[in-house]
């Protein structure tokens, strides 16, 4: 038996890269939540984003116009999300579905209608991708044992977006826990009135927040199609935002939380990949599908309560009215 | 509340949201380079134009009345049950379970046995997202997406480890035996001298599903039980007074709802396909919402919203078929539906409302005028 390779390094460094879209999308969903909005649209703007991100990739062969343009079109989804939700108070929850819909039947109808290829984008080339980044010094300290390899693989070797992921941790802790914008975000999240009693906006805060989740989640979508992999192709997210959602949960509503059970659920992904180290660390075959559904079922467990309760910010999914 | 006239609320809000939906989708295939006035015409011939047409417009509104009653049972009590797709697929397996190792001697008993192996696993998979909520608190909407695709995973287990024949690469049962083929409408309608397609996959079931929604009308508006749960779905707080037990009413509808959607694999598994494969739901489950949303949550209105969906199903078929539109436009409309009746909803009944208000305004005081 060999537990060890259970953590080789090629597993993690493919971790890192899988939890990336998880990462962003989840810190995504944190910014919208902590504000009072839930938002069960994170897969159809990661897809709608991994779409446009692609498409103008390849038509302009500029990565960084493909970027803007998942921006902005995931922003585009948030809006719609924030106008149903926020400003027609409507149902959160059914807004989202309904974002997920429309995300993945508008991106088949135009990706067939611009490229007649059945739904996809043309495979990106050159410039149309995110390159790795190798940090400085990563080939001569190759050498040096035990650190060395891990800097030159894991930490080492990938796009740019995968350290904007990382940096979006502190940043997200910083801007939420630290500066006031973020004690208002949170508080309208927990309490409107009270905030709104302090002549602030709830109504403003909460489409930024909105806005955020947006840009959150075109960067996740655009590093799945022109990052983790070269183009857009039908239903590319497969669930990535439903797992978003898992860990956003399983890290109750917390940004260190966040990296720490996207990293977990990136390494779930990753090794469900890899059937024979499992198979050799463990000496017994562990089926593919409870690999699968493994995020899933932690999730239920947390929410279940069994494992620390996971307690949502206190107006969540509720609209804001002002005066009765 | 009620500014609005009850006609008002029940055809006229949904209709223009309807309407709404179309003109976007209209706009939609405007975009792609296609005629949507061409689009609408063949969408009529090809799912309504024949019995053919009709057998699959029938066929596909079967699978939604099932989920659309099973997503509106839910509502009725105030929960969102977005875990019809898994239930429906737990249904499925339940079907292939009675019918692969039972011998029924003859379609009609095997088929109330599938119907209560369908309902009961649905029920079952229904029941652990609805004790997290009753007892623990867990929210019933993320608790049913994470069983969504938990349901897959066992699904794939069971079909490519356990129940997929020997030497068969396919994950897919092997097909049901002979007895327990439903009658299609073809073989139905035959004796009374009417020519069905005999291609088309509608069956039998489609009366358990006409059925279905008598029994939830009957359900919801005509007994005790269905009281308690609209008023819990009123006001949970409001129905606790009353001494209605929010874990009791919780626990019965959600199991109401993952049963009936659980059944609809008596049309796809057992009418349709005769034996269940990977894919059997095709999305069926999500539907539901925008056929429970479009129906208002009434059997009624489920059972027209059902076959309008069947409807769009079919004809968008078709128009793939014949056009460059991908199948996906549906998805497109579906979204707008749901988008429209169900989160929108405010944006067309605000302004209504305000105008309902200024006419009733401008009534009364015309008739208090006089007296002045």
């Amino acid at each position: 038996m060999d537990f060890l390779a259970l953590f080789d390094l090629s597993v993690l460094d493919s971790t890192v890269r899988l939890a990336t879209p998880l990462l962003l999308a989840c810190l995504a969903g944190l910014f919208s939540e902590r504000a009072g909005i839930f938002d069960i649209g994170l897969e159809g703007k990661m897809l709608f984003a991994a779409f446009f991100s692609a498409a103008v990739a390849a038509m302009t062969g500029s990565v960084w116009l493909g970027l803007l343009a998942g921006i902005a079109a995931s922003m585009a989804l948030s809006g719609i999300h924030g106008l149903a939700s926020i400003t027609f108070r409507g149902n959160q929850l059914i807004s989202g579905v309904a974002i997920n819909f429309l995300a993945a039947g508008m991106t088949v109808l135009i990706a067939q209608d611009w490229f007649q290829q059945g739904g996809r984008t043309p495979s990106l080339i050159g410039g149309g991708r995110f390159e790795p980044i190798i940090l400085p010094f990563a080939e001569s300290l190759r050498g040096v044992p035990f650190l060395g390899p891990i800097y030159a693989e894991l930490i080492s070797g990938h796009s740019i977006l995968v350290y904007v992921a990382l940096l979006a941790v502190p940043g997200t802790w910083w801007l939420l826990f630290r500066t006031r914008f973020g004690l208002r975000l949170r508080a309208v999240g927990e309490n409107p009135a009270a905030v709104d009693t302090a002549g602030v906006s709830v109504v403003g805060l909460r489409f930024v927040a909105v806005g955020i989740c947006g840009i959150l989640c075109g960067i996740a979508g655009a590093y799945l199609a022109t990052g983790l992999q070269a183009g857009f192709v039908k239903d590319m997210t497969a669930g990535r935002g439903f797992i978003a959602l898992a860990a956003l949960i399983f890290a109750k509503w917390r940004p260190w939380h966040a990296l720490w059970a996207t990293l977990l659920f990136g390494y779930l992904q990753a090794i469900a990949l890899r059937p024979d180290i499992i198979e050799g660390a463990l000496g017994f075959r562990v089926q593919v599908q409870l690999l699968d559904a493994l995020p899933y079922i932690l999730t239920v467990v947390i929410l279940a309560g069994f494992v620390g309760k996971a307690i949502p910010p206190r107006a969540g999914g509720e609209p804001y009215v002002k005066e009765r | 509340m009620d500014v609005m006239p009850k006609w008002a609320e029940v055809i006229l809000v949904p209709l223009i949201s309807l309407i709404l939906a179309a003109l976007l989708s209209a706009l939609v295939i405007l975009a792609i380079g296609e005629n949507p006035v061409e689009a609408v015409n063949l969408m009529v011939t090809g799912a309504v134009g024949s019995t053919y047409g009709w057998g699959y417009t029938l066929y596909y509104a079967t699978n939604f009345m099932f989920t659309g009653l099973a997503v509106s049972v839910a509502f009725h009590a105030g929960l969102f049950n977005i875990g019809g797709e898994g239930q429906a697929m737990l249904g499925g397996l339940g079907v292939a379970l009675v019918l692969l190792f039972i011998p029924w001697p003859h379609w009609t008993i095997a088929l109330l046995a599938a119907t209560a192996g369908a309902a009961v696993f649905g029920a079952l998979w229904a029941a652990i997202p609805a004790y997290l909520q009753a007892k623990r608190g867990s929210h019933i909407v993320i608790t049913t997406i994470m069983f969504n695709f938990i349901a897959a995973a066992v699904l794939n287990y069971m079909l490519v480890n356990q129940l997929r024949p020997a030497g068969s690469m396919d994950p897919a049962t092997e097909r049901f035996r002979e007895a327990v083929h439903l009658p299609s409408l073809h073989e139905m309608l035959a004796p009374i001298g009417i020519n069905f397609s005999k291609a088309a996959p509608a069956n039998v079931s489609l009366v358990i599903a006409i059925i279905a929604c008598v029994l939830v009308w009957l359900l919801i508006w005509r007994t005790p039980l269905g009281l308690e749960i609209r008023s819990y779905g009123k006001s949970g707080r409001a129905a606790k007074y009353a001494g209605i037990g929010a874990v009791r009413i919780t626990m019965i509808a959600m199991l109401i709802s993952g049963a009936l959607a659980g059944m609809m694999a008596i049309n796809n598994v057992m009418g349709e396909a005769e034996r269940l494969v990977l894919n059997a739901v095709e999305g069926a489950g999500f539907i539901g919402i925008a056929v429970a949303l479009m129906g208002r949550s009434h059997p009624f209105g489920v059972f027209l919203a059902a076959i309008l969906f069947g409807f769009l199903y079919q004809g968008g078929a078709e128009l793939a078929l014949w056009t460059s539109i991908p199948r996906e436009l549906i998805v497109v409309i579906q979204a707008l539906v749901i988008l429209f009746t169900g989160a929108l909803d405010n944006m067309v009944r605000m302004p209504l409302e305000r105008i309902f208000l200024a006419a009733r305004n401008a009534r009364t005081s015309k008739s208090v005028e006089p007296a002045e």
